[in-house]
């Protein structure tokens, strides 16, 4: 056992003893929750150094038989797409912890129970190498965060949970088919085992079959990151589920989906990926786009936030779909960026709620005279997620710009508006909160932040600051996955000759583009 | 040859199990007149060892496998999956009910000897290697279970599903019997393996039209047992009508055995006409899945809608049929034990939440029952997560294989829509999910009573099998995989 499993282990050990922990006594169920959820972030702190040093190989692998037949084994390990998806899950959990620490009164250790059990969830979804067992962490991240809506969230929760479990699952069963028609195919569920066939020419994927598996895929991914027209669950879940639900849900579950994206979709159906990616962007564009106009009009802080993620995902999608180094790499650090200041955006919102109990915009005004150090950590958020330079998300942006110039200029051109859009809304959404008269009711009970309420947010502000200004801890291993991701993804694609010249686009120039590199 | 009328030793030993259930069922009848009115639970106990023993039996048969009875039955790996699968079933029915009838107080004490006759039958179904005597032990197993559907007399629901259960049953019966007579006629045996040489054989074959013809009246007698569509209507107001346990047993234990019956006719007697009865089970497959699953969505009636999620899982098992190959076969095994397991357990919660009389079955009855009583719901939703498919449980495993096999035999179209299906399902399971975690208990709820420990031990069995069967499946799916193979061979 190495320390990847141990840190999947850890929290799944968390969870079942959370669960045995007497009822009456709720202080005991947050401190083994913090204790535990703390103790996995320092021990997946040590899963970075190695796998920086070199990023395009899979480390802490662990490969074991779960059953023999069908074969189905225990294959994890990271890379350099993974770790810093799985630190961001470590290091939200504790987060999480402690923003939920007085906000949850009622029913405190099933909540902190489902917390650890989703976080085992999400860390498995993106260590799992082998199909089979991705499918599994996957569907098991669902339940916890269906109990964490349902039973601790606001007045429309059980509408929310369900429409929320109901979307993932009807698309994650399309996956199901598609990799159990792998297996058959070819005999395992094993990833690298799948990818090493496809190189050695073993396994030739038609194209038919190339473009429905990779539907088959897409479809299941596309819900969960949420592409447009496939969101409509994200703002009901977001704005229903309480704050450490909505960090999670936003910072960590939605990039289970792009992750597929990248690790799952593109190197496995290269041919299928190119032909569609010209559909897929404008997708991504709409909701870059949509997301920000619909986002503007929210007269609630969750669901504005929640919207403005539709329109940050759609960049992840655009950065992925260019098919190009820096596209990729501006999509994952976007992803990561995006669970940084999305997380820190739910988590202030959430504290602002805890006082005000409201989420309305218009209940607020002036909150910046009544707790100036709160104000000043929002506008940093805010800044952040707007894409300012020297700040994480400008990082992630301008590479994806990059990316999608070399492909075609008008996706840039687009993309760019969903950027002057987000500054629109956030900045409009910042004067309103916090300027202006301060009503009667936000001098009465809007307060400071508390030490424990810095505690869980320093970290994620200072990772903005950290993430915009010294890349170079954060890119190498990335782009080194990724520069093998997009050599996978020019196996095959020589059947991208046979396209139609209608259909002869961005994706085929993607391909030159990726040649000529 | 009247050396050949007596059977040899390991004749006898092959049908020892059943030898065994029907010698404890008639003990068991003839010890319940002698009993004070209060001791009547003797004969539950008394059943209860029968079983055991007779799971020994199956054991011991196991070490001879073969014919007897001049091939009247076979034991293989098929038939002692199945005898395990409705004997564990009796058993924890069993369990289920000692508190259970103590509890509705009917007037007697049979209901045991009736449960062990009616396993008796449903063994026999899964050994019977031949139409007759695979149609005895069809009517031993219906009839008893007739009976114990309209066992509450004073209870007028529990009368409607005895009657029911009777009328529509017999009728079903009726029809197989119409076909074993047919392919009687047609072929001159009742031989499922002779059959099948025979219809295999072109130039002796009888026309496809007779052979069919029997194929089908046989099939709707067993769509009739296992309630597929469209002869399902039936399951719902006898599951519903019927005492809790036997609902349970119900919808494992004879629907097992029905199923083992049409794997056994189909892939033995009728295999080689496979490309006549495909399209068929295909559309009912999809019929049974999707009527199952969208009339459940409405029901507020727990054991309604559990009977219609037992209409779904069957359409799933048929899809499994409809595989039509050794891995289809085996998938069928494993589905039904994961289902068996998962069915109980659901229903050994409904036993516990409905108390006495039965009359808290209604949707919000499960409201706030998490608060109320965090074990039994901890328990409930590790069944509905299976029966949802979530992984990690044996639900989902089973459906996997399902799915899997019907995959590996092209049945692209039914696994897409199959699985879209079980999707749809999840929303009906979500719904007692949510009564009983995001409701808060309705005013007035009674307090919580103590689980009893019969129930408290089924529901434990069953919750851990389940999640047995999801996290380490390998063991029973290898004993399925050497079955199925085995029920192949010619």
């Amino acid at each position: 056992m190495n320390l990847l499993d141990l840190i999947l282990l850890l929290p799944a050990a968390g969870f079942l003893a959370v669960l045995l922990l007497p009822r009456r006594n709720p202080g005991a169920a947050r401190g083994v929750a913090l204790a535990v959820s703390l103790a996995v972030f320092v021990l997946s702190l040590a899963l970075a150094a190695p796998v920086w040093k070199d990023g395009s190989t899979m480390q802490f692998v662990t490969d074991a038989d779960w059953i023999e037949s069908p074969a189905i084994r225990y294959h994890v390990g990271v890379d350099g797409l993974g770790i810093w998806l799985v630190l961001l899950a470590t290091l939200l959990t504790p987060v999480c912890v402690l923003v939920s620490w007085r906000h949850i009164d009622r029913r405190v250790k099933e909540f902190y129970a489902f917390l650890l059990l989703l976080e085992v969830g999400l860390i498995g979804v993106f260590v799992a190498l082998d199909l089979f067992l991705f499918y599994v962490f996957w569907e098991v991240s669902l339940v916890p965060m269906y109990f964490l809506i349902g039973i601790w969230g606001h007045e429309r929760r059980i509408y929310a949970a369900v429409k929320f479990f109901l979307y993932t699952m009807a698309g994650s069963v399309l996956m199901l088919a598609c990799i159990i028609y792998l297996y058959n195919r070819t005999g395992t569920f094993d990833y690298t085992s799948l990818l090493a066939m496809i190189n050695a020419g073993d396994l030739i994927l038609s194209r038919p079959e190339q473009l429905l598996l990779f539907l088959g895929f897409f479809i299941a991914f596309a819900i969960k990151v949420p592409l447009f027209p496939l969101h409509t669950w994200l703002p009901d879940a977001h704005v229903e589920a309480p704050t450490a639900g909505s960090i999670m849900l936003a910072s960590v579950m939605l990039k289970m989906g792009t992750y597929g994206l990248v690790r799952f979709a593109l190197p496995m159906f290269p041919t299928a990926a190119r032909e569609f990616a010209w559909w897929i962007v404008i997708l991504a564009i709409i909701g870059i786009i949509y997301g920000a106009l619909v986002a503007m009009v929210q007269p609630n802080m969750k669901k504005l936030v929640a919207y403005s993620s539709v329109s940050h995902l759609g960049f992840v999608v655009l950065g992925i779909f260019t098919f190009t180094q820096a596209g990729l790499d501006g999509a994952v650090y976007q992803m990561l960026n995006h669970g940084i200041s999305t997380g820190a955006l739910f988590l202030l919102v959430g504290y602002l709620y805890e006082r005000r109990h409201s989420l309305e915009i218009a209940d607020f005004g002036g909150v910046a005279t009544a707790a100036p150090n709160l104000s000043t950590v929002f506008m940093i958020t805010m800044l952040a997620s707007i894409g300012l330079p020297m700040l994480n998300n400008f990082v992630g942006e301008f590479l994806v710009l990059v990316g999608s110039a070399q492909v075609d200029f008008r996706w840039t051109v687009f993309a760019a508006i969903g950027v002057i859009l987000s500054a629109c809304y956030m900045l409009w959404l910042y004067q309103r909160v916090f300027f202006g008269e301060t009503p009667e009711k936000v001098r009465e009970k809007v307060y400071d932040l508390r030490p424990r309420e810095w505690a869980a947010a320093i970290p994620l502000v200072a990772l903005m600051v950290w993430m915009g200004t010294v890349t170079k801890t954060f890119l190498p291993p990335v782009s080194a996955r990724n520069a093998e991701i997009l050599r996978q993804t020019t196996v095959n694609a020589e059947f991208l000759v046979e396209a139609p010249p209608g259909a002869r686009g961005a994706a085929a120039e993607a391909v030159e583009v990726a040649d000529a590199r | 040859m009247p050396a050949d009328f007596i059977p040899s030793t390991q004749d006898l030993l092959r049908l020892l199990p059943e030898a065994v259930l029907v010698a404890a069922g008639t003990i068991g009848l003839v010890l319940e007149p002698l009993l004070r009115d209060s001791r009547k639970r003797v004969t539950g106990v008394f059943s209860l060892a029968g079983l055991i023993v007779a799971l020994w039996a199956v054991v011991v048969s196991r070490a001879y496998p073969g014919t007897a009875f001049r091939n009247m039955i076979v034991v293989d790996g098929f038939a002692t999956f199945f005898r395990t699968l409705v004997i564990a079933v009796g058993i924890l029915t069993v369990i289920l009910s000692l508190h259970y009838i103590q509890r509705e107080r009917p007037e007697s004490g049979e209901f045991y000897p009736l449960l062990v006759f009616s396993v008796a039958g449903q063994c026999l179904m899964a050994v019977g290697n031949e139409l007759i005597v695979i149609f005895i032990g069809l009517e031993i197993s219906s009839i008893a279970s007739y009976i114990l559907a309209g066992y509450l007399r004073d209870d007028p629901r529990s009368n409607e599903s005895g009657l029911k259960y009777f009328l529509l049953g017999s009728f079903a019966t009726a029809f197989f019997l119409y076909g074993v007579a047919w392919i009687y006629g047609a072929t001159g045996t009742t031989n499922l393996r002779e059959i099948g040489d025979i219809i295999a054989k072109p130039e002796i074959r009888p026309p496809l039209v007779i052979v069919g013809t029997s194929a089908a009246l046989m099939l709707v007698g067993l769509a009739f047992k296992v309630a597929a569509a469209p002869f399902q209507i039936w399951a719902a107001d006898v599951y519903q009508g019927a005492p809790a346990p036997v609902t349970a047993f119900l919808a494992a234990g004879p629907k097992a055995a029905a199923f083992a019956v049409m794997v056994r006719i189909l892939m033995v007697a009728f295999d080689p006409i496979g490309a006549a009865w495909e399209p068929l089970l295909w559309i009912v497959a999809l019929a049974t899945m999707t009527i199952g699953n969208f009339a459940a969505l409405v029901q507020d009636n727990i054991k309604r809608l559990l009977a219609y999620s037992s209409i779904a899982h069957a359409g799933y098992v048929l899809v499994a049929v409809t595989a039509h190959s050794d891995a289809g076969s085996a998938a069928v095994m494993f589905y039904l034990a994961a289902y068996a397991f998962m069915n109980v357990g659901a229903f050994a919660v409904v036993t516990h939440v409905a108390r006495a009389g039965e009359r808290r079955l209604s949707l919000s009855d499960f409201a706030g029952l998490a608060r109320r009583e965090p074990a039994v719901a901890g328990l409930f939703t590790i069944f509905l997560l299976s029966l949802i498919g979530i992984p990690l449980t044996g639900g989902f495993f089973g459906k996997f294989y399902i799915f899997k096999a019907a995959l590996e035999s092209r049945l692209y179209l039914l696994t897409i829509l199959g699985l879209l299906n079980s999707a749809v399902a999840a929303y009906y399971y979500l719904r007692v999910l949510v009564a009983m975690y995001f409701h808060e208990p309705a005013a007035g709820t009674v307090e919580a009573m103590p689980v009893t420990p019969g129930v408290s031990f089924v529901l434990w069995f069953s919750a851990g099998a389940t999640l047995l069967l999801g996290i380490f499946p390998t063991l029973v799916l290898q004993f399925a995989d050497q079955g199925a193979s085995l029920a192949l061979v010619r």
